[in-house]
């Protein structure tokens, strides 16, 4: 088939383009650890989340120096536990999400944290909070009703 | 000139007044939710922000480009394929609008009536009433029965015409049905063998990250199915109405075969911040994804070769003088060309949207709703709109007066007003973190949130003056079918003698279906067994 000279070098250019840009796409995801969340299954039964460990005591737990576990169940319409967190400046939280019903969505605003919540799938994302605030976390996956509710915060001091 | 059939007339008038009237409920539901948004009104205690949503949505996406798509695709192959449709044809193409016609009818219904509101993705295991979930499907088996007749009418000319090329609308309105056959197998599994039974109450609990995969595995190729018949204006018909040629057919039919492999085996890509899926099945699917910008270069380069090519025909001089030679005065070419023109920030937003980790940054934001109403709703819109001044004169039977191209030029100008304000302001509020489909809420007066309101009121203003473009819209439709009577051309664009012949592999259907049958076995099959076997069912909820 037969190409225009300037289409030929057209197409060239965009196609050299795109596989540079995928190619740096895949380095960063793969070898530099910014794969997008939750890797792959970790499953829990949906009607049993309140039962089941760790969802059975939501909350903040230190495991290392400036290192933390964010344990925390998604629901229509807020996020156990219902307390904001707090954590000093400087620490990463590794957070551990799911639902006790819908499908909602996990966001800090401010931040490239930013996830889905499904039932029966625990969601994992670690995020390193250097700068002092209270970081507003909401659902940003439409819930029902009082979707637009659902948000409490995290204090970073 | 021979005129349009009369019977195929009122088989396509059919279907673009429906799609119209869709878009004004739609426009109507928009325009409140925009007003609700920003906090300039509250609804009163009956009506829910979530329904006029859905209804927004549904009627918006859904039906308005479903029922224009089908009614143009019908007027072009009637005639480009022997100036007529075939009677099995013509019945494919009411039985399939009656169909759709009663979904349509029975989803609003049950919507408004406040069972169904779970938006145009309808999640689970938010639970619709089973109604809503036969509703969607009707509407799907109706666009079967509507693609099953341009099958039809194209497999039997070709019969008749053996060994002859067939007409490029013809060709790839066999190519954007073909691709709406094989993406609608995945939602049509969802809500037949996963959601009625289970609304129903006939099976207990749905398997989530499969309902949302099969979902995705239509949800891609369905923007495509919106953009395929507008790039048939642009290919075929612009060419002729500024009185150019079409640079290349055969580029014109690889293009449409490249997004034919390429729009199905991606929709992972709107899946990247979700569990249940391996990180390598995501990337990969984004590299597929990506492969879909090799046939919009070549479209880009084509649009504007005929431009180009058309300019200079008329004496243009220098790098760019033929850009003035342009018919920006003939809203037939204007309405189209915005679209086009817009379609270039709104393609590079895609490609952000879709670059795996980087989703983060906008996924769930404002950010998406600015892109998908700068896409589908600006340049598939304006593509569409534009299509009507000639559509409707050509196939009533009368002509496009000044006044009323005019009153296009004026009609097109004022969407892309709106439509800068609104997309525009949600694309820089979603970077800053504003959610999508959320109702008025300041979140305990939040500084973040504080400073989102300005661009909500933004979009508001914006929300209204393409309301008014419905209007307008609306009120032209109504000029076009009380025009003047007199003769219309159905334009059809030739191709330049500059031209190749074009290769006969490119109508070899059964390899370029394998081939994308293939590329969708390979993205799909494993992580598809995996959900299957190791996901944890879950029971529905009603939360509305």
């Amino acid at each position: 088939m037969h190409l225009h000279r300037l289409e030929k070098i057209w197409l060239k250019f965009g196609i050299s383009m795109l596989a540079v840009f995928l190619i740096v796409l895949g380095i960063m995801a793969f070898s530099m650890g910014m794969k997008p969340p939750s890797e792959h299954h970790h499953t829990v039964d949906p009607t049993k989340v309140a039962e089941m460990a760790p969802f059975d005591n939501p909350g903040l737990n230190q495991i290392g120096k400036n290192h933390y576990e964010a344990v925390m169940t998604a629901y229509a319409f807020g996020f156990e536990p219902a307390e904001p967190m707090q954590v000093p400046v400087g620490s990463k939280v590794d957070f551990i999400v799911t639902t006790s019903d819908v499908v909602h969505g996990f966001a800090i605003v401010g931040t490239n944290v930013n996830m889905m919540i499904v039932p029966g799938e625990i969601s994992h994302i670690s995020h390193t909070f250097d700068k002092p605030g209270e970081y507003l976390i909401l659902c940003n996956e439409y819930c029902g009703t009082g979707h637009e509710y659902m948000a409490t915060t995290i204090v970073v001091q | 000139m021979k005129s349009f059939d009369r019977s195929d007339s009122k088989l396509v008038l059919a279907h673009i007044l429906f799609a119209f009237a869709a878009l004004l409920i739609g426009g109507v539901a928009g325009l409140l939710q925009s007003m609700v948004k920003s906090g300039s009104i509250e609804l009163p205690a009956n009506i829910g922000y979530y329904e006029l949503l859905t209804a927004h949505g549904v009627l918006m996406a859904l039906i308005f480009t479903t029922y224009f798509i089908v009614g143009f695709l019908y007027s072009g192959v009637s005639h480009t394929l022997g100036g007529k449709l075939l009677p099995a044809s013509r019945k494919f193409g009411w039985a399939g609008y009656m169909l759709m016609s009663l979904g349509t009818v029975m989803g609003v219904i049950v919507i408004l009536l406040g069972k169904a509101s779970v938006l145009y993705t309808f999640y689970a295991p938010m639970k619709a009433s089973p109604w809503f979930y036969i509703a969607l499907a009707l509407v799907v088996v109706g666009s079967w029965l509507s693609g099953f007749g341009i099958f039809y009418q194209y497999v039997r000319w070709k019969r008749g015409n053996k060994g002859k090329l067939s007409p490029l609308f013809a060709y790839m309105s066999v190519v954007t049905m073909l691709l709406w056959q094989i993406c609608t197998i995945g939602v049509a599994i969802e809500v037949v063998v996963q959601l009625i039974p289970w609304s129903f109450g006939w099976v207990d609990t749905v398997n989530v990250v499969l309902s949302r995969t099969l979902f995705w595995y239509f949800g891609h190729p369905l923007v495509y199915f919106w953009l395929l018949p507008a790039y048939i204006c642009w290919y075929v018909v612009i060419p002729k109405v500024i009185g150019g040629k079409i640079f290349s057919d055969s580029l014109a039919r690889l293009s449409f075969m490249l997004f034919l492999l390429f729009s199905i085996p991606v929709g992972f890509h709107h899946q990247l911040m979700e569990p249940g899926i391996s990180p390598f099945w995501k990337y990969l699917q984004v590299v597929l994804t990506f492969m879909v910008i090799i046939p919009s270069l070549m479209t880009a380069f084509s649009m504007f070769a005929t431009f180009e090519l058309y300019g200079r025909s008329k004496g243009a001089k220098g790098t760019f003088g033929w850009v003035k030679k342009l018919p920006w005065k003939d809203v037939r070419f204007f309405a189209p060309f915005m679209g086009m023109l817009i379609f270039i920030p709104a393609g590079a937003g895609g490609i952000i949207n879709a670059s795996n980790q980087m989703n983060a940054v906008v996924h769930n934001t404002l950010w998406v709703t600015g892109h998908f109403h700068i896409t589908v709703a600006t340049s598939v819109a304006l593509t569409f709109f534009g299509i009507l001044y000639w559509l409707i004169p050509a196939i009533t039977g009368r002509v496009l007066t000044p006044r009323m191209n005019k009153l296009g030029i004026i009609q097109t100008i004022t969407w892309c007003v709106g439509m800068f304000f609104m997309s525009g302001a949600m694309h820089i509020v979603g970077l800053l973190g504003s959610p999508r489909r959320t109702a008025y809420n300041s979140y305990n007066d939040h500084p973040d949130a504080v400073l989102w309101m300005p661009y909500h009121v933004a979009m508001a203003i914006g929300g209204t003056i393409l309301f008014i473009g419905v209007i307008l819209i609306i009120c032209n439709i109504v000029g076009l079918l009380r025009a003047p009577r007199g003769e219309t051309e159905y334009p059809i664009g030739e191709v330049s003698e500059a031209s190749e012949k074009t290769p006969a592999f490119l109508e070899r259907w059964g390899v370029w279906i394998g081939i994308a049958v293939a590329l969708i076995l390979f993205a799909y099959t494993i992580p598809l067994i995996d959900m299957i076997r190791d996901t944890v069912p879950s029971p529905g909820y009603v939360t509305w």
